[in-house]
């Protein structure tokens, strides 16, 4: 018996180590192996020859990419401000408040994240555009109003958009955990709601903010989308980016850029570190989860809040949605439904739309399945403690990679047929190239695009999970991977949808990274939008994305049911006395 | 719990079964029987199918797989992919980025079937030429004509006009570091004037003009097509198509000559060059696809009897201005150095 004993634990704490080794390894050859020929780039000429730190001390140089790494900052700083208030009031209007018509707010949340960056742009420049229609006042109709769109204005409110959903879907799972029982015991200390804020619920959120701070401020530095249409000539690092690997295919200086792109997110991480040292564990086995209570004030203003967010949102969609319908915009406004045909699109038609879907739905699965399990493994378990620092370091840097940087080092990577061994005239095969020029290579990129803010929810709900069951099935001689399957992933349902259904909508849009990976027989339709745009087509494009968006609000329909039925059966695990 | 794993499970396995020959389409159909090649190109996305219609109507065992991008995207796309070209074959690239490909040994000479029949300056004069030219595209002006009446803008005809005090705030301009488009209009000027310094001052007089410099060729096109901007400093053939499209445009070629650059094939180097690489560059300079070029531009590298495009000048060869390609291309780091210093920071978002 006691043998036997001893072997299951052993049995188990090996089997957990070769795991983690083996995850290690996986985001080894996801993340970091491919960065390192372009990094290595950053420190040689084009010509391959070595040439030190040169090429960051002309980059410090140059005033005018200095000025974009300020402006970059600039957009950065505002952009995470708007952002997490934004996000904040919203998530907090729908975990806290009996908030009017919460299943349309829910619902419709996320819905400026569907939308392609191309397509945000376009539908910016026809409201706020020089002939936009806030600008023009509606045809002339009332006094018109300019924003000045082109600059900075343009770049804070395209990022806002794209920013604004991530931060909220990690406020609203931080905002979902929380102990009733802490509010009644402040009430019948007769607390004011002011006091209750601050010395509850926002200590109760303190690492959901800080993560949010943290993305926000990341996708906003890096992002090239936004700035490359709206921007004018507002320079920011990553526009600079695009001039030196797009424009004059100047690689070297592209990898020196980034390697700057990347010092904030190192910082971000260290800080996070540092911060997550204080995190204990706020609920126990024994929470129960807060009800909000009816306050005709606070719902009626947040409902207006919340109108008014999605009232500028379904505003540009719906100037999407008039632009694949318009013939000549602002000259010659018939409609017709010609543009959805995409006949004279290189005479693909559909079949672009189709590959993203499939694309979108093997990243959901595949993403959501190996950033799940690596966020297990990092979070619950004790053994190989630096390696598992090292996995959740790596898991935080793909965010700071420019899609444009992760296209191109993986080309470097991917396409290599085999790798050289050092001193030795030697080559082994590299097995890894067998994905380039397939699906494969599409499914990987986006996985590893997209896996730090998975990443990040999958840690921030293992950690509400209580480490008491890991303990109890230990004490009962229950193998991790029976309690894991049992209980965490049931647990966890709801944020693993979550993930899924952030996979699929992202990879529906996303063009900067899969630009330079797509094979010439898997054409995908954010890749088509930009060209049809390219070819002046842009009521096919607009048509396109209009699709593209409601596939992905169809999605977010079905995920809104499933979830809804999940979570009632999670929340009996997690309250039991609630049943 | 079950029942979701297997709806999840399930999904994943319509999902493969659905995709068309599920196998053969995740692996991008590695093992067709057909000779396949895949053609990197940057030619308009719209044009591509009525040029091929002639090669898949004359070669039925050929498949040709389209990468349509870009010029920037396409030309970095060859570069990282240099160990291990996915290519066989470039159709319609700019031959200044081909002369970077050729700079890094990525291309193979070859000289294609009829090569006699394409002038002299669209070609590397190498007897196996690294390019081989097809058409040539030249810098235009778009004028929006409403917007220019609103504003009380006289259509600008020149050069020279484009600095006047009045346009102030109403040309857009690509931006030469990060497209090929505004690249051959600086280097045009700098070619053009009787010393680059008269290029540069040029530039300096232009910049106080300008409300933009974007990053693409055809967007001051697509913006003056829209109003945004009344004037955008494209090229030709966008202008061209856009009046064609019903869109209140003026294609304005400068008076004193466009800038310009030829579109330009090439093989690329590998290991197993396919023959099918080699029938396709024959066929890409043929007389019947020259035809279908010479429908949308003015200038086609192999002599046609197609009438110009409505929207040119008459005389299309004539405006262009001088152009040393090979000296656009060796000086374009330290023009784009220059221009950045000059323009890049100091211009503040209007």
């Amino acid at each position: 018996m006691y043998f036997k004993k001893n072997f299951n634990k052993s049995f188990n704490i090996l089997l957990l180590r070769i795991l983690i080794i083996f995850v290690f390894i996986l985001v080894s050859f996801f993340i970091i192996i491919p960065l390192l020929p372009l990094f290595l780039k950053s420190f040689s000429d084009n010509k391959n020859n070595f040439i030190g730190l040169e090429n960051f001390i002309n980059y410090i140089q140059n005033p005018s990419l200095t000025q974009s790494f300020i402006n970059s900052l600039k957009v950065a700083i505002t952009t995470t401000f708007f952002s997490v208030l934004i996000g904040f009031i919203y998530a907090y209007a729908l975990t806290r408040t009996r908030l009017p018509l919460k299943k349309f707010f829910n619902t419709f949340s996320l819905f400026s994240l569907y939308i392609p960056p191309l397509a945000v742009a376009i539908g910016l420049i026809y409201i706020f555009g020089k002939q936009g229609l806030i600008t023009q006042g509606f045809f002339g109709t009332i006094p018109g109003f300019d924003i000045n769109l082109y600059g900075f204005n343009g770049i804070i409110i395209g990022e806002i958009f794209y920013c604004f959903p991530q931060a909220l879907i990690i406020l609203v799972s931080a905002l979902n955990l929380s102990d009733q029982r802490l509010y009644e015991a402040a009430e019948s200390l007769k607390a004011s709601p002011l006091r209750k804020f601050l010395t509850i619920t926002l200590p109760n959120i303190k690492y959901g903010l800080m993560n949010s701070f943290f993305i926000c401020f990341i996708l906003s530095f890096t992002d090239f989308g936004v700035p490359k249409v709206v921007g004018g000539n507002f320079n920011v690092l990553a526009t600079d980016i695009y001039k030196q690997v797009v424009g004059q295919q100047n690689f070297a200086m592209g990898a020196t850029i980034s390697i700057y792109l990347l010092v904030p997110s190192i910082l971000a991480f260290l800080i996070d570190k540092n911060f997550q040292k204080n995190e204990a564990s706020l609920i126990s086995g024994k929470s129960i989860p807060f009800k909000p209570r009816k306050n005709l004030i606070v719902d009626s203003i947040m409902f207006i809040f919340c109108s008014l967010i999605l009232i500028l949102v379904i505003g540009v969609f719906s100037s999407i949605v008039l632009a694949s319908l318009i013939k000549i915009w602002p000259y010659d406004i018939s409609l017709s439904l010609q543009n959805f045909r995409f006949s004279n699109v290189a005479g693909n038609g559909y079949e672009p739309y189709f590959n993203t879907v499939f694309m979108s739905i093997y990243t959901a699965i595949f993403g959501t399945i190996f950033v799940f399990f690596t966020a297990y493994l990092v979070e619950k378990f004790k053994p190989l403690k630096k390696i598992r620092m090292l996995i959740y370091f790596f898991s935080t840097l793909p965010i700071a990679i420019p899609g444009l940087v992760l296209g191109l080092s993986y080309i470097l990577f991917f396409n290599k047929p085999s790798f050289s061994v050092p001193f030795l005239d030697f080559q082994i095969f590299n097995p890894f190239s067998l994905l380039y020029g397939t699906m494969g290579i599409l499914v990987l990129a986006n996985i590893i695009h997209f896996f730090t803010v998975c990443f990040i929810s999958a840690t921030t709900t293992l950690k509400k999970i209580d480490k008491e069951f890991e303990e109890v099935s230990e004490s009962l001689k229950v193998p991790f991977y029976k309690t894991f399957l049992r209980i965490t992933i049931p647990l966890s349902l709801p944020t693993i949808l979550e993930i899924g259904s952030y996979y699929f909508v992202n990879s529906m849009i996303t063009v900067s990274a899969i630009i330079f990976l797509y094979p010439a027989k898997i054409p995908v339709s954010s890749v088509s939008i930009v060209n049809m745009d390219d070819a002046g087509d842009t009521a096919s494009a607009a048509a396109m994305s209009t699709l593209i968006v409601l596939t992905s609000l169809f999605v977010r329909l079905i995920y809104e049911f499933t979830s809804r039925n999940v979570s009632k059966k999670s929340s009996v695990w997690i309250n039991p006395l609630e049943t | 719990m079950k029942k979701l794993f297997s709806f999840v499970m399930g999904a994943a396995v319509i999902g493969t079964a659905l995709a068309p020959s599920a196998n053969a389409w995740w692996w991008g159909k590695k093992g067709s029987e057909k000779a396949s090649i895949t053609v990197y190109t940057a030619l308009e996305d719209d044009q591509i199918p009525n040029y091929l219609k002639s090669f898949e109507r004359d070669y039925p065992n050929i498949e040709v797989n389209i990468v349509r991008d870009s010029t920037g995207i396409v030309t970095a796309k060859l570069l990282a992919e240099a160990e291990n070209p996915q290519a066989d074959v470039v159709w319609g690239l700019a031959a200044s980025s081909l002369l970077v490909a050729n700079d890094r040994g990525l291309i193979q000479g070859y000289a294609p079937k009829g090569l006699s029949n394409v002038k002299p300056s669209f070609r590397d004069p190498a007897k196996k030429p690294s390019w081989v030219g097809i058409d040539s595209w030249i810098s235009a002006f778009c004028v929006n004509k409403i917007e220019a009446q609103k504003n009380g803008l006289s259509i600008p005809k020149s050069w020279a006009d484009l600095t006047k005090p009045e346009y102030k705030g109403h040309i857009v301009m690509s931006n030469p570091a990060s497209s090929g488009t505004g690249y051959l209009s600086v280097a045009s000027r700098l070619q053009n004037l009787p010393s680059e310094e008269d290029g540069w001052n040029y530039l300096d007089a232009l910049h106080e003009n300008i409300a933009q410099y974007m990053h693409s060729g055809s967007k001051p096109c697509k913006a003056a097509g829209k109003g945004e901007y009344p004037i955008g400093v494209s090229f030709g053939y966008r202008a061209v198509k856009q009046v064609n499209m019903g869109q209140p445009i003026e294609a304005v070629f400068p008076k004193e000559g466009s800038g310009w650059d030829v579109e330009a094939n090439a093989l690329i180097k590998k290991d197993k060059i396919k023959p099918a690489a080699k029938t396709f560059l024959d066929w890409a300079i043929s007389p019947e696809v020259s035809r279908e070029y010479a429908k949308s531009f003015a200038i086609t590298a192999v002599e046609t009897d197609v009438p110009l495009p409505k929207g040119f000048p008459s005389n299309p060869e004539k405006q262009l201005a001088k152009n040393d390609l090979q000296w656009a291309a060796v000086n374009r780091e330290r023009i784009l150095a220059e221009w950045a210093k000059r323009y890049d920071g100091k211009s503040a978002p209007k």
